[in-house]
């Protein structure tokens, strides 16, 4: 009776095909990550000892704000045209078309923010041994960002300027996430064992696909009832 | 066989900012009914129709499908209605047949697809993405969507807005269709119109609201 893997599919199709149509607009916290990055050594140093000291830290935060860029959107677009409220009239588990929005928008920003970034790390002069930790870190830790971020959109979705009050409500919550993602780059830099902050970051994005469709779910219900 | 009704609306009230929209609202729909809903602008036509759809949740009052709450029976009450609202969900950067492929039911097939997009007058557009086409062309899309699904209730706001005459009279026939076939269809226009049987159901402004604003 309840066709849900039809909703989760059916909208992770559709969102990557949107996202396809306006690849200028998807391709935007991957370019914004890229140029920051040529800014670092210019404002920082080239000095690739001090670099590398900050390249775990400063990909990080470079990673977060380009996923925070590209989350305002994920249902504004929705919510203008009405497909949102089609979309919570669907006879499909909200929580789970929600997941399949989410994962597009993790296949479209976090995915090829993890993707290019050992050539962002090659830049920074981040030392060898901590290149596939951080891709590691950044593939789990973006998805967590997305799912968590996602919460904070639904929410704001029908303000006109929500962007600020979207960032105040998310960079709380993403703050363990960059804490333990991080860490597991500069552990394997320093020679420990970075499977830990990594199991961690792991545990994490478990707990956010429970719970965050759950949340968004509740947030979009609530929001699109007044 | 039960004999409840398909559609029930039972003293349905709804408060905006500690404000009445409406008159409480009861009504009852049987499978070949079709019902106008009439007010002035503003008076809760589409907040009426939202409500009836589950998008908003009433402030007091019931809403039965075949005698039956629809919180009960949320999922087969939402696979048996379909709403086109003002914002119709059309994609602007999807093509006709790409927005009508999302919005119809999985098992939908190309060639229903395409027919469908036939049907409404967009044969030649299927493939032409949805910002460059008209107003009117963009709600035939919307109304591509009465051709594939199978719903039973329709509830259609204003979806007569910017089609032209030959649409009007074409969508007139595919009601009347849908009501042969036994559905039962909720609509609200500002249009007369010529179809067999069809009741009025006029929304009446609560007093809490006083002067419409």
């Amino acid at each position: 009776m309840i066709a849900t893997s039809v909703g989760f599919s059916g909208y992770l199709k559709r969102d990557l095909l949107l996202a396809y149509r306006r690849r200028g607009e998807a391709a935007s916290p991957l370019i914004f990550f890229l140029l920051v990055s040529t800014l670092i050594p210019l404002g920082v140093s080239p000095d690739s000892a001090r670099l590398a000291e900050l390249a775990p830290g400063i990909i990080w935060v470079m990673a977060l704000l380009a996923t925070l860029l590209s989350t305002e959107s994920l249902f504004a677009s929705d919510y203008q045209d009405g497909s949102l409220e089609q979309m919570l009239i669907s006879p499909q588990l909200l929580a789970l078309t929600v997941l399949g929005k989410v994962t597009a928008h993790w296949l479209v920003s976090g995915l090829p923010l993890t993707l290019v970034s050992p050539v962002i790390g090659i830049m920074l002069s981040l030392p060898g041994e901590g290149t596939v930790p951080m891709m590691a870190s950044l593939a789990l830790g973006t998805a967590c960002l997305s799912l968590i971020g996602a919460v904070g959109a639904a929410l704001t979705v029908s303000l006109r300027k929500g962007g600020l009050l979207l960032s105040v409500l998310v960079i709380p919550l993403y703050m363990p996430v960059i804490i333990f993602g991080s860490a597991a780059v500069q552990a394997a830099i320093d020679g420990l064992n970075w499977l830990g902050p990594l199991a961690i970051l792991g545990a994490m994005l478990s707990g956010a696909i429970a719970l965050c469709p759950l949340a968004i779910a509740g947030a979009l219900r609530l929001v699109s009832n007044n | 066989m039960s004999t409840a009704p398909l559609l029930t609306v039972e003293q349905l009230s709804y408060e905006r900012d500690d404000c009445n929209v409406f008159k409480p609202v009861n009504l009852a729909v049987e499978a070949g009914d079709i019902l106008q809903i009439e007010g002035a602008n503003g008076a809760g036509k589409t907040t009426l129709m939202r409500l009836m759809t589950s998008a908003l949740q009433p402030t007091a009052g019931s809403i039965l499908y075949q005698g039956r709450s629809i919180a009960q029976c949320r999922y087969e009450y939402l696979a048996d209605i379909l709403y086109i609202g003002h914002q119709s969900g059309v994609k602007m950067a999807l093509s006709a047949e790409e927005n009508l492929r999302w919005m119809s039911p999985a098992s939908t097939s190309a060639n229903q697809i395409a027919e469908a997009l036939v049907t409404v007058g967009l044969g030649g557009y299927a493939d032409v993405p949805c910002y460059s086409l008209s107003a009117g062309q963009h709600r035939r899309v919307a109304l591509a969507r009465l051709t594939t699904s199978r719903a039973k209730i329709w509830f259609l706001d204003e979806p007569f807005t910017s089609i032209d005459k030959q649409g009007v009279a074409a969508l007139q026939n595919q009601l009347q269709n849908h009501l042969a076939q036994g559905g039962a269809i909720l609509l609200s226009t500002h249009q007369n119109l010529a179809i067999d049987g069809l009741r009025t159901y006029s929304v009446e402004p609560h007093a809490d609201r006083g002067e419409l604003r």
